[in-house]
């Protein structure tokens, strides 16, 4: 009726502004409406004929809120990104935004709100492991759809889930041929957090070590997360002289781990280093300083020199401050909301099945870390990159891998 | 009205504050409330057992325990292992490189089923363990305490430290308990989908009445003479020891029946809820425990059920209408309670709905000698309250 009435309302000649703007209701209106909500959504999901309901899940309280802070900005930008060029289907998304408060029954629960509740057509949400096995049977069971950003162990595969991040193989193998051929490394020191990604991590790194690079592991040790005392591990380090420290620590102990090295005196001209857990928001905690010449693998850095990420990085900084960064996981996040556009709009359709079926095998080519392509085990084709750190806390990218398929159940590491 | 039926009601007043509540959570809240709402209820009213567990240990036999968490974890814990047992048959875990044990066993690389295991493959066994292993546990813990008189404070900081080795101690052993991962993905009992919105009402009604029936036993040991002797040694210890009382055994026997009714509730909230966490076990769940019993007031049975179900009202509205402000309203919201009403929302009706003229003739035809004896120690509990609220 309202389109009929600003039709009539054109013809009778109205101001050319009036007219333009009328327009442009009418075009998103029609391409709705080419799209009735009868026939794009049969499963009951909160679809309107001009909205379709979205859920944020991270934790925006308690010691994760450090880490996701910056997965909910990307993607509350993505989604504003898309409403302002029209949305999904010509339908506005609206965000639900829920709190995972840093624990993991709560994830299950407000997965279960989101789901049950609000029946949002998507969730994008969750960041440790702990918080996606919490989640994860919620969305089998409910059918439901997430987009998890964060690097992470593999070992899973859901049809309810897109990674947008690496799983472990993606991260680890290519960054142990770089360092092994650029530093002629041989001997490994395997240092983690203590808890699954880490040690599946170490496994696969391991593995890998000793069957392909054919070099050695001489010394692995697991640190309880949270734990700030690292003394008697740099002084093993400092007895056993490991050619590379490969490490995966997370969160607050980062701190204490890069400083308390520097103390010892095992700073980056006497000892290499590549770690697979910081990224630009860790840097920002441990100071640039402290971190100088060490080396991360990650898909993504602040610091990619293309066009795209350039404009991604300013539109990030104008929208959340100039001091903000972004790290891999960061911008992992980002891509999920235009993903699951691009997955809606092949499909023709919000329900779930359909959008599933419709994602692996697309391209996204205007991705900040350059074209990535959804594999059918719902993982993310990428590149892999190794930036060494400086003391501005950012990174000057050293090494570009070639495109590496995921590979979350990889055979002959388990 | 007979003896026992007197004892377990508590009188006419216990009986209709008894009959409300059942009416709340029988009829009004499963009809007032969709389903999703309803297994939230279901799960706030599994903290409720522990809430009640608390009322028993804390209101009434003056030992505060700041580790109930413990229970409830090792109540979980047992029930967990069960289902995750039968969620791991070797057909359905065949990708795995040992299949038929927990998936996260297989990641550890773990590649047969540990010792311990074992007996959660049988449900009877499972529901034994449950009762016995907490109870053991508040045993030895009890009788290395109580009997060397360790109490007040010191026992606080002990079974917070308990509770904190605990959690440290799941997280750990990541291969023989799921880690911080806890154990996810919880799906039948013995072939029934716990999963299912017909098996959530199962469940929701099956808890509630468990938790009336822990309310009814707390009840009967509250009016009988082991009752006033928990009161007499909450209030003036050494004058029961130098009456002949063996303090220490009556304190074992209440903390132990407190971890039984708390590992009832971490059961509960395993079926209902389908997963476990070490952030269950810890510290934080444990005080948090202490706040709902504070808030409903930590005197009244009933009260420390209405005190679960607000706190946790106010934890998911707040969450969900302001997702980065609320633990600042729920701050707010204790400090509150604690400042304006030290006995908690039973003090609150003590004080106000009596003044009600046909409430106080509810009230006063058989005021029960616990609430008198609660009127006179006013004083007391609301100092003891501050100082927990401080600490919290």
């Amino acid at each position: 009726m309202s389109t009929l009435n600003r039709r009539g309302f054109i013809k009778a000649g109205g101001a050319l502004v009036g007219a333009l703007l009328a327009a442009g209701l009418i075009t998103t209106n029609a391409f709705a409406a080419d799209f009735p909500t009868a026939k794009v959504m049969t499963t009951g999901l909160a679809v309107t004929d001009t909205t379709v309901k979205v859920g944020i899940l991270h934790s925006a309280t308690g010691t994760m809120a450090i880490s996701e802070t910056g997965s909910i900005q990307a993607e509350k930008l993505a989604i504003e990104q898309i409403n302002a060029s029209g949305g999904i289907l010509g339908r506005k998304i609206e965000v639900i935004q829920e709190d995972g408060a840093s624990d993991w029954p709560t994830f299950a629960e407000k997965a279960k709100k989101l789901l049950e509740n609000d029946k949002v057509a998507a969730v994008m949400g969750c960041w440790t492991s702990a918080s996606r096995k919490a989640a994860l049977p919620v969305f089998e069971k409910d059918n439901g759809l997430l987009f998890y950003p964060t690097f992470y162990e593999g070992l899973e595969q859901s049809k309810n889930v897109f990674y947008t991040g690496q799983e472990a193989t993606q991260q680890i193998l290519a960054g142990l041929d770089w360092i092994a051929k650029e530093k002629k490394a041989k001997t490994f020191y395997l240092i983690g957090s203590d808890y699954i990604w880490p040690r599946t991590s170490m496994k696969i790194a391991r593995k890998h070590i000793e069957q392909h690079l054919h070099g050695s592991v001489v010394g692995e040790e697991y640190i309880a997360l949270g734990d700030t005392q690292f003394g008697s591990v740099i002084n093993k380090i400092k007895l056993k002289k490991p050619d590379v420290i490969y490490a995966a620590v997370v969160g607050g102990s980062n701190v204490a781990w890069f400083k308390q090295l520097n103390a010892a005196g095992l700073n980056s001209t006497k000892q290499t280093m590549l770690t697979i857990s910081v990224t630009e928001d860790e840097v920002l905690g441990i100071g640039g300083e402290n971190l100088t010449g060490f080396y991360s693998a990650m898909k993504y850095f602040q610091s990619i020199d293309t066009p795209i990420n350039k404009k991604f990085v300013a539109e990030f900084k104008k929208k959340w401050g100039d001091k903000s960064v972004i790290g891999d996981v960061t911008q992992a996040a980002y891509l999920g909301p235009w993903l699951y556009k691009a997955a809606v709009e092949r499909a023709g359709s919000f329900d779930v099945d359909k959008v599933q079926a419709a994602l692996p095998g697309y391209v996204l080519k205007d991705a900040p870390e350059g074209p990535v392509t959804v594999e059918k085990n719902h993982h993310l084709t990428t590149k892999l990159r190794i930036g060494q750190w400086q003391k501005d806390g950012q990174a000057k990218i050293v090494y570009t891998s070639a495109y590496i398929k995921p590979d979350p159940f990889p055979k002959g590491y388990q | 009205m007979n003896a026992i039926s007197n004892k377990l009601l508590g009188g006419k007043q216990g009986a209709i504050g008894l009959a409300l509540l059942a009416v709340l959570v029988f009829v009004v809240l499963p009809i007032g409330v969709d389903i999703f709402r309803l297994n939230l209820v279901g799960k706030y009213l599994t903290y409720a057992f522990v809430a009640v567990s608390l009322v028993l240990l804390w209101g009434n036999g003056g030992i505060l325990s700041l580790g109930q968490g413990i229970f409830f974890g090792l109540g979980g814990y047992g029930m967990a292992m069960f289902l995750k047992l039968e969620a791991s048959d070797p057909i359905s875990t065949k990708i795995q490189t040992t299949p038929g044990i927990p998936d996260f066993m297989d990641w550890n690389q773990i590649t047969s089923l540990p010792w311990f295991w074992e007996p959660f493959k049988s449900l009877p066994l499972t529901i034994i363990a449950i009762l016995v292993i907490p109870a053991l546990f508040a045993y030895i813990i009890g009788f290395a305490m109580f009997k060397r008189r360790v109490g007040g404070v010191y026992f606080a900081i002990i079974t917070q430290a308990i509770a904190l080795i605990l959690s440290i101690l799941i997280v750990g052993q990541q291969g023989y308990t799921g880690g911080v991962n806890g154990i996810t993905d919880l799906r039948t009992m013995l072939g029934w989908d716990i999963r299912t919105d017909s098996a959530k009402y199962i469940l929701y009604y099956v808890n509630g009445g468990l938790l009336f029936a822990c309310i009814l036993l707390s009840r009967y040991i509250l009016s009988s003479k082991l009752g006033m002797l928990l009161l007499a040694m909450r209030d003036k210890e050494e004058r029961v020891r130098f009456s002949g009382y063996d303090v220490s055994n009556f304190k074992i026997f209440i903390f132990c029946v407190s971890a039984m009714i708390s590992a009832i509730g971490g059961a509960m909230f395993i079926l209902q809820v389908g997963f476990m966490s070490p952030s269950l076990v810890g510290i934080v769940p444990s005080i948090e425990m202490v706040i709902f019993a504070a808030v409903g007031g930590r005197m009244s049975l009933i009260g420390a059920v209405y005190g679960t179900l607000l706190v946790n009202y106010g934890k998911t509205v707040f969450s969900e209408t302001y997702p980065e402000l609320w633990l600042f309203l729920m701050g707010g919201l204790f400090i509150a309670v604690v400042m304006f009403f030290p006995n908690g929302l039973a003090g609150v009706y003590e004080k106000y709905a009596k003044k009600f003229k046909f409430l106080r003739k509810f009230s006063e035809v058989t005021p029960s000698k616990a609430t008198e004896i609660a009127k006179k120690n006013d004083a007391t509990p609301a100092n003891d309250i501050k100082e927990i609220g401080a600490k919290a």
